[in-house]
């Protein structure tokens, strides 16, 4: 689907080693289109994370180019790259000295916007993000872990960039939780329409959330194929993954409807 | 006589000892804050500096200090008054905690914030100002009261080179054999380092990430 959208992020035989060790991510090749919701999907050591941290120049490819809209990272600043890409880890990473306004706000503010457009920009992020106002000068640790996730989101979306890159979002969310930001953030990026590239091992998640999902196994992409064709899958490997989730499948896929 | 006689007796000379007592640490500390936190801020940055900085901060601390005050006399513009040599030198002594407490505060300053902070567009400049320093504050004012408590004391022994202070007092009373002296000179030094200790403490305490 959606093949005929212009990319917004493309791997090309991109392969990545850590200084002095072997190399981790093997010849990826891969098209993110503008507006979809790209999983990465596999499990730890995978080469997952790696790929989403060359997409925002945390790593930089050892050989090959990933091309973030029609530019290579390495031609990018990466300052202005980064800011083109909203960021939302696991361990979230909000600033613990800033209250949840200064942790929304705060590319907005390094961007130099006016006070009235920041003010505007927030009430509107805490609508999205669906957090009660009365939480604007807490502090992350007076959060619960579903409203920090909620303020992660926010500060990723403040400066309304074209990409997201999500690593587990809700991975360290108890169940419930999960399920009910999962919901959102699926109702919200139909909205939306970002870019997303979402890492998860959860394949429940991937069905749930994904347009397409990349399968990735020992810093290789295994498979690339909507969740239809995921679930429908021959491949050993992926057939394993489905599998792995058990009988209620119409579930997962219902839920996308 | 007794100490609460002398002390009696004393009073303006007492108080004009703490002054400058206070002054040499003070502005010691100043100097070693100027250089220190830098260097600790430097060596976080770049790993391969830490061994050589904080290596040579530890081998100032193993000079004896009596040596350390001798040694500074033929220094150029230092050797020429008293009070900027023991200035210098307890700036030297001070600065061993405080690069190592910058240091250990930057990095341990939580991977994930960090890694949010890269990963959203901070410049390195942001990130030390905005993230890394507020973070790291608690530990490097930790430093700081470490460093003044020892050179509250060290500072005793700045008289032996003719800069003032409560030493004074010290070899005074050591040389008179009067116990009262060397209070009279001790007393008000440790009043001073406890002081030095729990207003730093408070604010150690105060502005650690909670």
């Amino acid at each position: 689907m959606a093949n005929h959208r212009e990319p917004a992020v493309e791997f090309r035989n991109v392969a990545y080693r850590p200084n002095g060790s072997s190399e981790i991510l093997h010849d990826l090749n891969l098209i993110v289109d503008s507006g979809e919701t790209l999983v990465l999907l596999g499990r730890s050591g995978s080469g997952k994370t790696t790929s989403l941290k060359l997409i925002n120049n945390l790593l930089s490819p050892t050989a090959g180019e990933v091309i973030v809209q029609a530019r290579s990272t390495q031609n990018w600043d990466v300052i202005r790259l980064r800011r083109q890409i909203g960021y939302v880890i696991q361990d979230i990473g909000l600033f613990p000295h800033f209250t949840v306004e200064r942790n929304i706000t705060l590319i907005p503010r390094l961007e130099g916007w006016s006070r009235t457009r920041i003010d505007a920009r927030f009430q509107e992020l805490m609508l999205l993000v669906g957090l009660d106002p009365h939480l604007t000068r807490r502090y992350p640790r007076e959060l619960s872990g579903g409203q920090r996730q909620r303020v992660g989101v926010a500060r990723a979306l403040a400066a309304d960039p074209p990409i997201l890159l999500m690593d587990e979002p809700f991975g360290a969310l108890d169940p419930i939780t999960r399920a009910d930001l999962q919901n959102e953030f699926a109702a919200l990026q139909k909205r939306l329409r970002k870019t997303v590239v979402f890492v998860t091992h959860d394949v429940r998640e991937a069905l749930l959330l994904s347009d397409r999902i990349a399968l990735m196994e020992g810093g290789r992409l295994i498979a690339l194929c909507t969740p239809q064709e995921f679930l429908r899958s021959r491949d050993p490997l992926v057939a394993a993954y489905v599998k792995s989730i058990g009988t209620d499948l119409d579930d997962a896929l219902g839920a996308k409807q | 006589m007794n100490l609460w006689h002398f002390l009696q007796q004393n009073r303006t000379e007492v108080l004009q000892l703490t002054l400058e007592h206070l002054w040499l640490v003070g502005l010691s500390m100043v100097f070693a804050i100027l250089v220190g936190i830098p260097l600790g801020i430097l060596i976080a940055r770049w790993p391969v500096l830490d061994k050589p900085i904080l290596g040579s901060a530890s081998v100032i601390q193993t000079i004896p200090s009596l040596a350390l005050f001798g040694f500074l006399l033929p220094a150029p513009w230092f050797g020429e008054r008293a009070d900027r040599m023991a200035i210098l030198a307890l700036a030297l002594y001070s600065l061993l905690p405080l690069i190592r407490n910058t240091y250990v505060g930057i990095r341990g300053v939580d991977p994930a914030v960090v890694e949010a902070a890269r990963g959203m567009g901070m410049s390195d400049g942001q990130l030390l100002w905005q993230v890394q320093l507020p973070l790291s504050l608690g530990v490097i004012i930790a430093g700081i009261r470490v460093a003044t408590v020892i050179s509250v004391g060290l500072a005793t022994i700045a008289a032996a080179i003719g800069a003032g202070g409560l030493g004074e007092l010290i070899f005074r009373g050591l040389a008179m054999v009067s116990d009262s002296v060397i209070l009279a000179g001790a007393i008000p030094a440790a009043l001073l380092a406890l002081v030095a200790d729990f207003g730093l403490g408070r604010l150690e305490k105060w502005l650690r990430p909670r």
